[in-house]
């Protein structure tokens, strides 16, 4: 039920928007954020936007992810219990 | 947006990477606790269970809101439904949970007007075109929902509108938590905290978790890189033994959450103590309209007494929400209990553990 879908917003009416959900537009009511505009992405949770995605975040997240050297190799078979050290 | 899109997020080297990290880790036996139903259906749906060591246990926790519902609810919506000037308007997957008797689906077929709505927003133009009519939204859901219900109810109430009423039965997650935190016998070390009901509420309203109760938390995303790295932080927790709440979902959630949803919750409804279904009463879980926003609930209009009904025999739903059972344990699952033939809430709600075992396990 919590489901939430990400989407750009391409049009802001008073208090509406039409958000871009990768082509399907619908439009998304903006009351519970204070400050949305035009070219942000926002999560959308049954019509209405319950807040914004920090792109920056996102790719911060990833890179770190993909740095990160912690992240110590193992054999192929490194989903499996048994050949582990 | 092409380098955030969720196709990142499901990378299969990144989760090969994350993965063997986790087997790296864990050297010993780790309870973890997913409270989200969508989480739930994530796990099962990318086989994560299976990419997991032996010694992680992941517990499905009591985060559907359609199963946590009590039957008396519905009863009581239904019994709203018998009347002829009323539509009840609800999100699609209650309407099939059956209450003592009977759900709204089958009373749709039997002549009550009940709508599937996708948006609470759609209340207001319900009403608007119906003036000689009721409308009445079955207000079921968390923290993710319960603010689009105080928005479109402010909204009312500046149009004058007064032909719409709300079941207050949303409720609360971290009351919930705290019941589950109390209860040793689950040997739990860590929650999966829910990524959609902590955008609205933030990481705050969890820290007694890891103060009181020792325990790590971490606020998921639910694609699955989001949901193994949220594993690989509880463990590196876990091995340095500092437990505490963590944002693994930061690209959305800030730690005071989203305050004007607070604010408005805040203004329209107050916390009550709240029944959730096979599991019992859970103190400050409930929210109830406030004062000057009670014209808005359905019990100042209506005035329906319903007995609690007793729940289906030899279903675990209740044990299974609180992680203390899993569907395999149960007598009825996959045999009597099936996705089309659902005896239990855990079965019938998309969302339930029950339902998820059923469809990928």
């Amino acid at each position: 039920m919590c489901l939430a879908i990400p989407g750009k917003i391409i049009k802001i009416d008073k208090n509406t928007a039409v958000v871009d959900f990768g082509g399907i537009k619908k439009e998304s009511a903006l009351d519970l954020l204070s400050d949305a505009k035009i070219g942000d992405y926002v999560l959308v949770h049954a019509g209405f936007a319950i807040s914004k995605i920090d792109k920056d975040d996102a790719l911060e997240t990833l890179k770190l992810l993909n740095e990160i050297d912690e992240f110590k190799k193992l054999p192929e078979s490194g989903t499996n219990k048994k050949n582990r050290k | 947006m092409r380098s955030m899109n969720s196709k990142n997020f499901r990378n299969p080297a990144l989760i090969k990477k994350i993965v063997n990290n986790i087997h790296q880790l864990a050297d010993k036996p780790v309870n973890i606790m997913e409270v989200c139903g969508t989480h739930t259906m994530a796990i099962a749906q990318y086989g994560i269970r299976e990419l997991l060591p032996p010694s992680i246990k992941l517990i499905s926790g009591p985060g559907c809101p359609v199963c946590v519902t009590p039957a008396e609810i519905i009863d009581e919506i239904i019994e709203i439904s018998l009347k002829t000037d009323t539509i009840i308007a609800s999100f699609g997957d209650m309407i099939r949970v059956p209450g003592s008797r009977t759900t709204l689906e089958k009373m749709r077929s039997e002549g009550s007007d009940v709508r599937i709505i996708y948006s609470p927003l759609e209340l207001l133009g319900l009403a608007r075109d119906n003036p000689g009519k009721n409308i009445v939204f079955a207000g079921i859901g968390f923290e993710t929902t319960s603010p689009l219900a105080a928005a479109v109810v402010t909204r009312a109430k500046k149009e004058n509108i007064k032909n719409l009423f709300i079941v207050p039965a949303f409720k609360t997650v971290p009351p919930a938590l705290r019941l589950i935190a109390d209860n040793r016998s689950l040997r739990l070390n860590a929650f999966l905290l829910p990524g959609h009901v902590s955008v609205i509420i933030g990481s705050y309203p969890y820290e007694f978790l890891s103060k009181e109760f020792g325990l790590t938390g971490v606020i998921s995303g639910f694609e699955p890189v989001d949901i193994l790295y949220s594993i690989y932080l509880i463990l590196k927790q876990i091995k340095t033994n500092r437990p505490k709440i963590e944002i693994q979902y930061s690209r959305t959630i800030k730690p005071e959450g989203n305050t004007k949803a607070q604010k408005l919750l805040d203004e329209v409804f107050e916390k009550s103590a709240s029944e959730w279904r096979a599991i019992g009463n859970i103190p400050g879980s409930g929210l109830i309209f406030r004062k000057d926003y009670n014209a808005f609930s359905s019990r100042s209009k209506f005035n329906i007494k319903i007995n609690k009904p007793k729940e289906p025999k030899n279903c675990l739903c209740g044990k299974i929400l609180m992680g203390l059972k899993t569907p395999e344990e149960c007598p009825l699952f996959g045999k009597q209990c099936t996705p089309q033939k659902a005896i239990g809430p855990c079965m019938v709600s998309s969302e339930g553990t029950c339902a998820a075992y059923y469809k990928y396990i």
